[in-house]
């Protein structure tokens, strides 16, 4: 019998009923007494010395209050990275100044050069137009290879080149890896894109600055997933605001997927500027602007290299990437390529010897930062591509490749510097097997074949690296921030609780999930729970929501926190039954003294705490709220095997994915249903990535997909339903909760299988193919099988 | 968007003096409010035509021809046509999204003439008859071109006709973002003759595939356009389709319809 609360029950989704009946409180629906408006004028060219910007017509346009340029912004701090990179030569990473406004150059297209302040937002948009800008265009730097050649234009003039950081991991290992290519048996060698995407979350980015001159306090509104790294970042570094005069809010929030993670500046902007007009001033991003303006995530170049010895064990791996920064540094940009990717090379597999080398590059083009996976998605793509190729040069079968050479030992440390606690390889592949039915594989392949199409099976294996993370190891590797979290469980008087998380829920579920668990741990309905999250003068300081973090981070320093309102509520318990505080027991609601019927309720004790009349004041505070902040030993290692059959119509290279398999392990599940959904939307943004999504810039730096006209986002139709499984349990080892997160495994694990299906499809029809890049669109599907024809012919 | 005025005329005359006093003819708005969103033009009074009751319907003339009135939304015409007219009634019934066929128009979608738009694609390829306000003109006369068509600055389109063929079909390729057509072709038999019209394909607009009619004329099935091919040359390049996937896409689409067709 599934339960019906508590850990492991499929609650439904308290929070629906606000989201689908339109009765969300998100940023755009704050509208403060006396708004301003501010519209940015954004460059439409990639790369140009800014001379001047005239605002003399513009800023006697009706409505005008005041127009913004980046000489207004002189003062103030540059737009932080919280990350830095050491690179091979022990060298730290190249960190350009990132201005508020523009200030004597433009290095994108969409970056903010002025803001005009208006009583509404037509009369500053009208206004912007009439700025005008004089500029000297100098050549657009796009292509990531001519970056850093010789000579190349630089984006930064401050800087040595375009090179950010050339990162070697582990730089130890290179020398033995090379040797260990020289005596290989095979190598696989494939050279790849990881394809740039735009996060494209439903809900637009806003912001609304708010000052009170009385006492001197700012308040930030805006879209984010982690309101406390706003403040610590815009305050600390941007703006000079100390934190108790600073509150960020971060109410609901349609979807963040990353992208929303990042200080931004159009938050330091509204927060400067509503202090300087001593008015509220809000931003709310347009659809195109968040296309030029939001980090975009990817934007990898690699090429990959497996060796193998003659049994067709892998002996090593050698990675080289260019990876895209974008024009500045945004946030967290800098792990991405590195710390979040180079870590992960190793994957599900025992191989000895890894070496990874990332150049990441600069070029004038929107930043680029951590997308849903981050890092995880582009080591996995090219260790589970070259891995399927490796088995085709060889001829033997995928699955028993990658089965041979899994990790079956744990906790096993890797080649690259992690330490899995726990996992199990080839169940989530036995039951990949049975799921995703490769029995009925080859009889469905004659049925496609019947009808002229082609039909392929791609798998692939995952692991990612969660619950980011034990600060003190991401202080070593160039953190300029810890990583725990926290949570303050309150309960009130007569026994319902609120608990204050530094996890921000967008999505997630986590107004369900969260009251699962306390519901679990006392034994009173989950209703009687509620979370508060999202306002940094409401919750401790927790470090917010990404990176599959919420459950493993915060829902452990939930988890700490509320064993200490046990521990205190079982001492009060004990002094109301006249017992010793050992023989307490705390079972569904009711707190008994063991081998008794004396007992008393949950709320009865709670009351005790609040009314203390008959109460051990001189033992204990009254009150009952305790706070713990939660910093974990490791990453939690989520892992599992993904199956792709696609149906490929050979005249038109179209693709249909026919079925998709996931068996996830991600250890201990508080709700199945919420689980499912997470996987359900990852694996669709995974295969918008294999199949549809392309940011794709021209050689003069122009955003060419601009738009959803030119922007394939993933529809219902394109989706099968899926057959996602999270049986096979191995629990973390190292948090309370025995959980290892499951937000970014469907982004992760699901691109290489639909590209594996691909060439599947294309290599079963005759054609010699052996890879193409993503989004296998039907123009490049088509082009290839084209090119095949022709040679063969 | 810049600040327009609107008239909501409920008569042809009106809407014509309005448009004649400067305004701009507003249908659907499926095309021109993006384009206002976008500040791309700027036009100071919109005429709407929703509220002209004469611009709305499906009928069938003395002649048998399908008459679809002008402000007609693409998902009446699905419906009135589904049995009369099924290729024009499936071509309705893909236009975009629901969304987009409870407002779009016929008259709206062939004034504007969109390379990519699949309405153009039944009309020449039935060889319709564009009536408008003022004189009635033959498909093959009207597409003149990308975004270009016959109408003159303050013309509005009131009704297309269409002859029904004996057998048609329309096969679109979408574009995987957009979802318009990426290459569509109408494929109609009639009487006397096969026509073929290619849209989303060239860089001059929907145009007739007239190697493909004369072999659909003298043999009615897929196999007649075996060896044929469209010349890439004039083909739309993009970020979705080089010109000679364009071109391929033309013949196999052909094909496709004809099957359907037959
Ligand atoms: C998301 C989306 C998807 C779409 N997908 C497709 C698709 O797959 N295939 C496709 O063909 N189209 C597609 N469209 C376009 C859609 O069909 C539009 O409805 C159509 O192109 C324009 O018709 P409208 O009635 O909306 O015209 P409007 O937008 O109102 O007007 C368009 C232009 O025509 C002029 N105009 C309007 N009516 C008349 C008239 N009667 N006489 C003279 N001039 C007139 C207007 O002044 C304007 O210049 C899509 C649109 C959207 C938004």
């Amino acid at each position: 019998m599934p339960k019906d609360s508590g850990i492991g029950a499929s609650s439904k989704r308290r929070e629906d009923i606000r989201f689908l009946t339109g009765t969300g409180k998100y940023t755009d629906d704050i509208n403060i007494h006396g708004q301003l408006y501010v519209h940015f004028l954004r460059a439409d060219v990639a790369h140009a010395k800014l001379n001047g910007v005239d605002t003399a017509e513009a800023a006697a346009m009706p409505g005008v209050v005041r127009i913004f340029t980046g000489a207004d912004f002189e003062a103030v701090g540059s737009i932080p990275c919280g990350w830095q990179i050491t690179d091979r030569h022990g060298q730290p990473m190249q960190e350009p100044r990132h201005p508020v406004l523009a200030h004597g150059k433009i290095r994108h297209v969409g970056e903010p050069v002025a803001a005009v302040v208006a009583e509404t937002r037509a009369q500053a948009r009208d206004a912007a137009e009439a700025i005008v800008l004089d500029y000297d265009e100098l050549p657009a730097v796009v292509d990531m290879k001519a970056a850093v050649a010789e000579g190349a234009t630089k984006v930064h003039d401050e800087l040595t080149s375009n090179l950010c950081y050339d990162w070697g991991f582990v730089e130890e290992n290179k020398a033995a890896t090379d040797a260990a290519f020289a005596a290989a048996a095979h190598v696989t060698t494939l050279e790849l894109v990881n394809n740039r995407l735009v996060a494209n979350p439903m809900e637009p980015r806003v912001a609304v600055g708010e000052y009170d001159r009385a006492d001197d306090m700012h308040t930030l509104h805006t879209t984010s997933q982690n309101p406390h790294v706003i403040r610590l970042l815009m305050g600390a570094f941007v703006l000079g605001i100390p934190e108790h005069k600073l509150r960020v809010v971060a109410p609901d929030v349609g979807g963040g997927f990353g992208t929303k993670i990042f200080h931004y500046q159009e938050e330091a902007f509204c927060t400067f500027a509503a202090k300087a007009l001593n008015r509220p001033v809000k931003w709310t991003s347009t659809r195109s602007e968040a296309f030029m303006s939001d980090a975009h995530g990817r934007d990898h170049v690699s090429k990959i290299q497996l060796a193998l010895d003659a049994d067709n064990n892998f002996t090593a791996i050698r990675t080289e990437t260019y990876a895209n920064m974008g024009a500045y540094l945004s946030t967290f940009a800098p792990s991405v390529p590195t710390w979040l990717h180079g870590t992960l090379m190793a994957g599900n597999y025992k191989t000895p010897l890894v070496y990874v080398n990332v150049k990441a590059v600069f070029t004038n083009t929107v930043p680029v930062d951590a997308y849903r996976g981050a890092g995880r998605p582009e080591a996995t793509y090219q260790l589970e591509r070259v891995i399927d190729m490796a088995a085709r040069e060889l001829g033997v079968d995928p699955v028993a490749l990658r089965r041979q050479n899994y990790i079956t030992q744990f906790p096993y440390a890797t080649p690259v510097a992690v330490e899995y606690d726990t996992g199990d390889y080839n169940a989530t592949m036995d039951k990949l097997t049975e799921i995703a039915d490769f029995a009925g594989f080859e009889a469905r392949r004659k049925e496609s074949e019947a009808r002229g199409k082609l039909r392929g099976l791609g798998v692939n294996s995952y692991i990612e690296a969660c619950g980011i993370a034990p600060s003190n190891l991401v202080g070593q590797l160039g953190a300029r921030a810890g990583l725990y979290d926290a949570a303050t469980v309150r309960v009130n008087a007569t026994g319902s609780i609120s608990v204050m998380v530094g996890a921000h829920s967008h999505g997630q579920g986590h107004e369900t999930s969260f009251p699962q668990v306390i519901s679990e741990m006392i034994g009173i309905p989950e209703d009687q729970i509620d979370i508060v999250h999202g306002d940094t003068s409401k919750i401790p300081f927790g470090m917010g929501t990404y990176g599959s973090r919420s459950l493993a981070v915060c829902g452990s320093a939930m988890v700490r926190a509320a064993e200490k309102v046990i521990n205190k509520a079982k001492r009060i318990a004990a002094h109301l039954l006249e017992a010793s505080e050992g023989d307490i027991e705390l079972k569904d609601g009711t707190f008994s003294v063991a081998g008794t019927d004396k007992s008393v309720a949950w709320g009865d004790v709670t009351l005790a705490a609040y009314v203390p009349h008959n109460y051990p004041l001189t033992d204990i505070e009254p009150g009952l709220e305790e706070t713990a902040f939660y910093d974990p030993a490791n990453f939690t290692y989520p892992a599992g095997a993904y199956a792709c059959e696609v149906e490929l119509d050979p005249e038109t290279g179209h693709v249909k994915i026919e079925r998709f398999s996931a068996a996830d392990d991600f250890g201990n599940v508080i709700n199945p249903m919420i689980v499912s959904g997470q996987v359900h939307g990852g694996i669709a943004q995974g295969i918008g990535q294999a199949l549809l999504e392309n940011c794709a810039y021209d050689a003069d730096g122009q955003l060419i997909s601009a738009s959803y006209m030119d922007y394939a986002m993933p529809r219902a139709d394109d989706l099968p339903f899926y057959s996602v499984d999270h049986s096979c349990q191995t629990p973390c080892t190292h948090n309370p909760l025995g959980v290892k997160g499951c937000g970014e495994a469907g982004a992760i694990g699901s691109p290489p299988s639909v590209v594996n299906a691909v060439i599947d499809a294309i290599q079963s029809g005759g054609m010699n193919v052996a890879h193409i890049d993503m989004p296998l669109t039907p123009h490049r599907v088509w082009a290839a099988m084209h090119a095949a024809r022709t040679d063969a012919a | 968007m810049y600040a327009f005025d609107i008239a909501r005329p409920t008569t042809l005359d009106e809407a014509k003096a309005a448009i004649a006093a400067g305004g701009q003819a507003l249908s659907g708005g499926q095309t021109l409010i993006p384009t206002l969103k976008a500040r791309l033009a700027m036009p100071e009074t919109l005429v709407s035509l929703h509220g002209i009751a004469d611009l709305k319907g499906v009928s069938t003339d003395s002649a048998g021809r399908i008459c679809v009135k002008g402000a007609t939304v693409h998902r009446a015409v699905a419906e009135a046509v589904a049995d009369s007219f099924p290729a024009l009634s499936y071509l309705a019934s893909r236009i975009g999204d629901p969304a987009v066929r409870n407002r779009g128009t016929i008259g709206g979608s062939v004034a504007n003439n969109d390379p990519s738009a699949c309405y153009p694609a039944a009309v020449l390829g039935c060889g319709a008859t564009i009536c408008t306000d003022r004189r009635e003109i033959a498909a093959d006369d009207y597409f003149q071109g990308m975004f270009t068509t016959a109408l003159e600055e303050d013309e509005i389109v009131t009704e297309v006709k269409f002859p029904v063929p004996q057998a048609a079909a329309y096969e679109k390729f979408i574009q995987p973002a957009s979802r318009f057509p990426l290459v569509a072709v109408f494929v109609a038999r009639f009487a006397d003759g096969v026509r073929v019209a290619i849209t989303g394909a060239s860089e001059s607009g929907v145009f007739r595939w007239s190697a493909a009619e004369d072999a659909l004329s003298a043999n009615f099935a897929p196999d007649a356009l075996d060896g044929l091919s469209v010349d890439a040359d004039g083909m739309i390049g993009d970020l979705h389709g080089s010109k000679d996937y364009r071109a391929h896409l033309c013949g196999v689409m052909a094909k496709r319809a004809v099957a359907r067709a037959v």
